[in-house]
């Protein structure tokens, strides 16, 4: 008899552990339930950064395993957190809006209700028409589907066309850049009804649940991020194991010699890239709502390009490499941005990190490349198996 | 006997050169057959098209007893169908195991859906032994494939093409950079694959196609020169001026 699957790879199991017990510390030092050790803003960070390290595990299954080195993700995640960020700031203008109006004389009908929605949220964009694309907005059920649904489906759309064009290489990657440039440039226009460049804000107010404070909200999605996480690395570690696992990484290896073992390459391909985006988008889904507001730059042609990186310096091809990655990466960056690292005065130039992060970023990725082609991964598997 | 393959009438041009002419070969049911030819005379191109990787102007490339045309499927499809490929490079996954690579090209369904929830059954388990016994690589089994020598590699490939179960296996070139034990292994093992499907096996060497001891064709700029046993072909005034005798 088999043993199930998650005994067969106790490296799935140690980093379940090792997010239980962070999940467990994190509780118990945070203002919501604990000690309040730690800032209610800073467990927002840690739950967001669980969510960029879940679509970094995806981008490894695309890139590390398969070999699709597809610089778009970002535009999943991003569509994750407007299609949550409807509902959320949908709800809450209703709840508000019908707040206002029950002070008058009469109830207010459902159209008064709809037309101070509508002028309440597009207002900024010069119009108060609720646009079609809302019309499933005072639905949560629908728009959890649509986290689902249409990242799935632009994938699907996406991947079917390029993958049987038999696109690979460089012109792919270009062709994802280019899908997430045009969603992002489309997204700034005002008329897009979504409310272009403010995007969708207020996000971390839960309809229904005003009276909880933020502290206990913050704990509540970081119990959420990480539990996505740890199912999609459950997930993952599942598909990339066993025979699936062999041919998406024969694909990468040869695709042309995969073809002639009877294996339809093409529709591999779009299972990962299809399977990835779903989960990219249900990162973006918990990740917003902490960020507290979206707007097209979240999903600009160069937060692609940062996932690859983190996937890279983290170690392609190993799931724990693109979770170390992208939580060393995008912690550092915020550090470094936010002021946490001091100015380094020279006298007649004072290195100011906010500017020359980028820089140290982009060095630390040549360098890696270079000298480390297994990131920081790496040097795990280093530690393992030559435990000398 | 029954045609396995026939290819008839087919030319395709690369920029104007023309790399098969009016070419038509038949394969019969579990035939072995050696193409030979000097270099450029097409001998892979016509592998490529048979295996839909090239697609030719014209011509047909009739398949099995239902007469289906190869032209309009891929890759993948034509293998399903029942066509194995052997490159002249061994070609196979370094970083996986020795059992993974046979596993991976065992005939069983194809599909993303099958391949995600497949289970091993005990059956698949022992036509993997076997295959690894007929190879030889019994003792290499959870080695990856990258560290294995030359000639170990062009058998785990070899393996790879039984594991698929093929009707036809067009072998490219099996015995280059063999040593001599090693080549007699390899003649062995095609003649033992010829006696229940079809092999087609190009090669230079013609030390090897004799002792392959079968039907030889000869290529040339694209088209047939010469077909029949070794002896008959070297006989031939024709192959003797454009191949044996330089």
């Amino acid at each position: 008899m088999r043993k199930p699957f998650i005994l067969r790879h106790p490296s799935v199991l140690w980093f379940l552990l090792a997010l239980s017990l962070l999940t467990l510390g994190v509780t118990i030092l945070s203002e919501g339930f604990g000690l309040g050790l730690i800032s209610t803003s800073f467990v927002k960070t840690l739950g967001k950064t669980l969510c960029l390290c879940l679509i970094a595990v995806a981008m490894d299954v695309v890139w590390g395993y398969c070999g699709i080195l597809s610089l778009g993700h970002f535009a999943f995640f991003g569509i994750g957190g407007y299609a949550i960020g409807m509902w959320l700031m949908y709800a809450r203008t209703e709840q508000i809006v019908a707040a206002s109006l029950s002070g008058g004389p009469l109830p207010p009908t459902p159209q008064e209700v709809t037309d101070a929605v509508g002028t309440q949220i597009f207002g900024v964009v010069g119009s108060s028409e609720i646009p079609l694309l809302w019309s499933f907005a005072d639905s949560l059920a629908l728009q959890l589907a649509m986290v689902v649904l249409v990242p799935g489906l632009l994938a699907l759309v996406f991947g079917w066309l390029a993958f049987r064009s038999r696109v690979t290489g460089v012109y792919l990657s270009i062709l994802t850049q280019a899908m997430t440039l045009a969603l992002s440039l489309y997204l700034f226009q005002n008329d897009s009804g979504l409310r272009g460049n403010n995007g969708l804000s207020g996000l971390q107010n839960i309809p229904g649940y005003e009276a909880v404070p933020q502290s206990v909200v913050a704990i509540v999605f970081f119990w959420a991020s990480a539990l996505a996480l740890g199912a999609g690395y459950v997930l993952f570690a599942w598909v990339v194991s066993g025979k699936m696992g062999g041919v998406i990484r024969a694909i990468r290896d040869n695709e042309a010699r995969v073809r002639f073992l009877g294996y339809d390459v093409e529709s591999y391909k779009l299972f990962v890239f299809t399977l990835t985006a779903i989960v990219a988008g249900i990162a973006g889904a918990l990740y917003y709502p902490q960020a507290g507001i979206v707007n097209p730059a979240e999903i600009a042609p160069i937060a692609s390009i940062y996932l690859a990186v983190w996937v890279a310096i983290g170690g392609r091809g190993r799931l724990y490499g693109a979770v170390i990655g992208a939580a060393f990466v995008s912690l550092l960056s915020s550090w470094f941005t936010g002021g946490g690292a001091p100015d380094v005065p020279l006298g007649f130039y004072t290195i100011q990190w906010t500017d020359w992060w980028l820089v140290l970023l982009g060095l630390s990725f040549v360098a890696v490349t270079l000298f480390f082609p297994k990131g920081i991964g790496g040097l795990f598997d280093r530690l393992v198996r030559n435990p000398r | 006997m029954n045609t396995l393959l026939e290819v008839s009438g087919v030319s395709v041009s690369f920029d104007g050169f023309k790399a098969i002419n009016n070419l038509s070969i038949q394969i019969a049911e579990r035939e072995l057959r050696a193409v030979i030819g000097p270099n450029g005379a097409g001998k892979t191109t016509f592998m490529d098209i048979v295996t839909g990787k090239t697609r030719p102007d014209e011509g047909r490339v009739i398949w099995g007893e239902k007469s289906v045309s190869l032209l309009s499927m891929s890759e993948s499809q034509i293998a399903r169908a029942g066509i194995g490929r052997k490159f002249q490079k061994p070609t196979i996954f370094e970083d996986q195991s020795v059992r993974d690579n046979i596993a991976m090209a065992l005939k069983n369904p194809r599909g993303p859906f099958d391949v995600l929830f497949f289970r091993e059954r005990p059956a698949d388990a022992a036509r993997i032994d076997e295959i690894a016994g007929e190879i030889g690589l019994s003792g290499e089994m959870a080695r990856p494939a990258g560290e294995l020598s030359h000639g170990q590699k062009q058998w785990l490939e070899i393996g790879m093409l039984l594991a698929q179960d093929p009707r036809l296996l067009l072998v490219d070139e099996p015995a280059a950079g063999m040593t001599p034990a090693e080549r007699e292994h390899t003649t062995d093992l095609l003649k033992r694959a010829a006696e229940t499907r079809a092999v087609v096996v190009i090669e230079h060497d013609m030390e090897f196609v004799r002792r392959l001891n079968c039907k030889v064709t000869v290529l040339h700029e694209g088209s047939v020169l010469a077909e029949g046993s070794l002896d008959h072909v070297t006989k031939n005034q024709h192959v003797i001026d454009v191949y044996l005798g330089r």
